[in-house]
């Protein structure tokens, strides 16, 4: 627990009172928010901490020498600290602030990748990623030489372990990058042990984190990852903020990622030297403002407690779980053993967008489609899509027993 | 729960999402063009014949999407049969005002009947993301039409 964080008991409707949105009307219905895992809605915590930056605390950070500016600056790094906290991180320098978690693997991707790896070295993803977490290693095939090795899931949709050991045991595997937890499937992998795996290989190991950090305790520290990356706006605060965790010493051999002010010690025109990390890689403005938002985001939920949040998913994903099979012609995607607040379904007779259609018009919002994991869906063979249905901590039980009635109708529309 | 979707899932396109009509390879096509659409997955081919007189004798398609996408298709392989190329792109400029605003303004008197046929779809112009379901077929057709080989992307 963060200090002068008081925890508060979970209490869903208090919560939900916390998100103006929630007492909105979509459609004439009152809205069913089942698409956090694409995006959170915003406590007013959070949204009065970035009205109130701009209000009376704002300026530029890290170039002002007065007052307003040490104030920002205090502000921003104090957010720094904060994320720290969040994820255990042994130091806040170890903390690298980008603009989204799809810009901080495509900081490792061309940083480390192009920096550290060596043409003809290997990178592992699985099938179960996120095209986030996809496609800047193609990129680095081809830019770098790398070799791309994807490690296959079981049809549970768990990452296939013996094969990941098969991958890595010519020893020429850099990198590890794999989710914590899929958009998709819901299921959380286990990092200790992948990390123990790639680094027994001589790999480093990079965790997609964008929907772990929402749903679990993370502590980079006991699953000793190398790279972690999470986003401020699925952790219900603001876009445009998304953070890298990268221990100190791979990131000493990292080179910069972007150039420009705020990452560099000193400019010549001909030569310059950087600044030490991790404003190495916080070329330019920061998002300022969205760090005030993401500080205030984790106030929030450090304050209910993140082993709450996780019990109160895991018990409506339980509830899910035990409701929605019951549905004639409905399947479910995956049936990992450890799985978060989110999972991918289909109707036998309905394509997934005329299904989300019809949810739509319910007042039930979920992703359809194939939720920038298509290899994934063609791995489990959903070519048409699915619709996916995501938690938040806000999320209650009436709204799944809701989407089960929704979806009995739905069924008997299309019949 | 959905009587309101009605509008948009009339019977005559839940019939044609359900049972394709032409839902076929044609083999004696003289133009092909495949559809796709990369935001949702929906893909398509559609395969076009021509009489002696330049019209189009034949067309049929095979792909996978949503009940609109399909039935757009369906309707559109049924409709266009006999027309010459420059009545398919002005039925195919015609339709898709009829889907994105839900009234067909410029209907000449000529294709009235054909259109008549295609205003079960307008209903998708109050559901933006559902306009691209409907004209993909149609973008398809102009692409065969052209015969460039190269896709249409219905955006």
């Amino acid at each position: 627990m963060m200090d002068g964080i008081s925890h508060i008991p979970f209490d869903v409707d208090a919560i939900r009172a916390d998100f103006p949105i929630l007492a909105t009307e979509h459609r004439g219905k009152p809205l069913v928010f089942l698409d956090s895992g694409a995006s959170a809605q915003k406590p007013r915590q959070v949204i009065q901490a970035m009205v109130s930056c701009m209000e009376s605390a704002y300026a530029n950070v890290h170039r002002g020498a007065y007052h307003l500016s040490e104030q920002a600056t205090a502000d921003y790094e104090g957010a720094r600290a904060a994320v720290a906290a969040f994820i255990n991180a042994p130091s806040e320098a170890d903390i690298i602030i980008t603009a989204s978690s799809t810009m901080a693997m495509n900081l490792v991707a061309h940083s480390f990748g192009r920096g550290v790896l060596k043409p003809g070295q290997a990178v592992v993803i699985s099938e179960m990623e996120h095209h986030a977490n996809i496609v800047p290693w193609q990129m680095l095939r081809d830019a770098h030489g790398t070799e791309l090795r994807i490690c296959r899931i079981t049809d549970a949709g768990e990452l296939d372990l013996d094969h990941l050991s098969e991958l890595l045991a010519d020893g020429r595997v850099g990198l590890v990058a794999v989710t914590h937890m899929s958009n998709v499937l819901g299921t959380v992998t286990p990092a200790a042990r992948i990390a123990r795996m790639a680094h027994e290989a001589g790999a480093r190991v990079l965790f997609d984190g964008s929907q772990a950090a929402v749903h679990r305790r993370v502590d980079v520290q006991a699953i000793d990852a190398d790279f972690y990356a999470f986003t401020g706006h699925k952790l219900y605060g603001p876009t445009g903020i998304g953070v890298l965790y990268a221990k100190a010493d791979v990131q000493r051999l990292m080179p910069p990622f972007l150039g420009g002010g705020d990452m560099i010690a000193s400019v010549g025109l001909h030569h310059s030297t950087w600044a030490e990390p991790p404003q190495k890689f916080e070329a330019g403005t920061p998002p300022i403002i969205e760090a005030t938002g993401l500080h205030a985001a984790i106030r929030y939920v450090e304050a209910i407690g993140m082993s709450a949040i996780e019990a109160h998913e895991r018990a409506l994903v339980d509830h899910a779980m035990a409701v929605l099979p019951g549905i004639e012609g409905l399947s479910i995607l995956g049936a990992a053993h450890d799985r978060g607040g989110v999972f991918a379904f289909a109707l036998d007779n309905a394509h997934s967008h005329d299904l989300s259609t019809l949810l739509d018009r319910a007042g039930i919002a979920v992703r359809a489609g194939r939720h920038c994991a298509e290899p994934l869906h063609e791995r489990l063979g959903a070519e048409n899509g699915t619709c996916r249905a995501s938690f938040g901590l806000y999320t209650t039980m009436a709204e799944i027993d809701y989407l089960a009635e929704a979806l009995t109708s739905a069924r008997r529309f299309f019949a | 729960m959905f009587d309101d979707l009605r509008d948009l899932y009339q019977e005559v396109i839940l019939d044609h999402g359900r049972r394709p009509r032409n839902f076929r390879r044609l083999e004696n096509a003289t133009h092909h063009a495949r559809g796709d659409n990369p935001l949702c997955g929906d893909k398509m081919d559609l395969w076009l014949a021509f009489d002696d007189a330049g019209d189009i004798a034949d067309a049929a398609f095979q792909g996978r999407g949503c009940a609109i996408s399909m039935a757009s298709a369906s309707l559109m392989t049924e409709t266009v049969r006999g027309k010459s190329p420059a009545q398919a792109r002005q039925m195919g400029e015609a339709f898709r005002a009829l889907a994105m605003t839900g009234h067909c303004p410029h209907c000449e008197a000529a294709l009235a009947d054909d259109m008549e046929r295609l205003t079960p779809l307008s209903g998708v112009h109050e559901f933006p993301s559902r306009v691209k379901c409907a004209t993909l077929a149609w973008h398809t057709l102009n692409n065969a039409l052209e015969s460039s080989g190269e896709e249409a992307r219905s955006e």
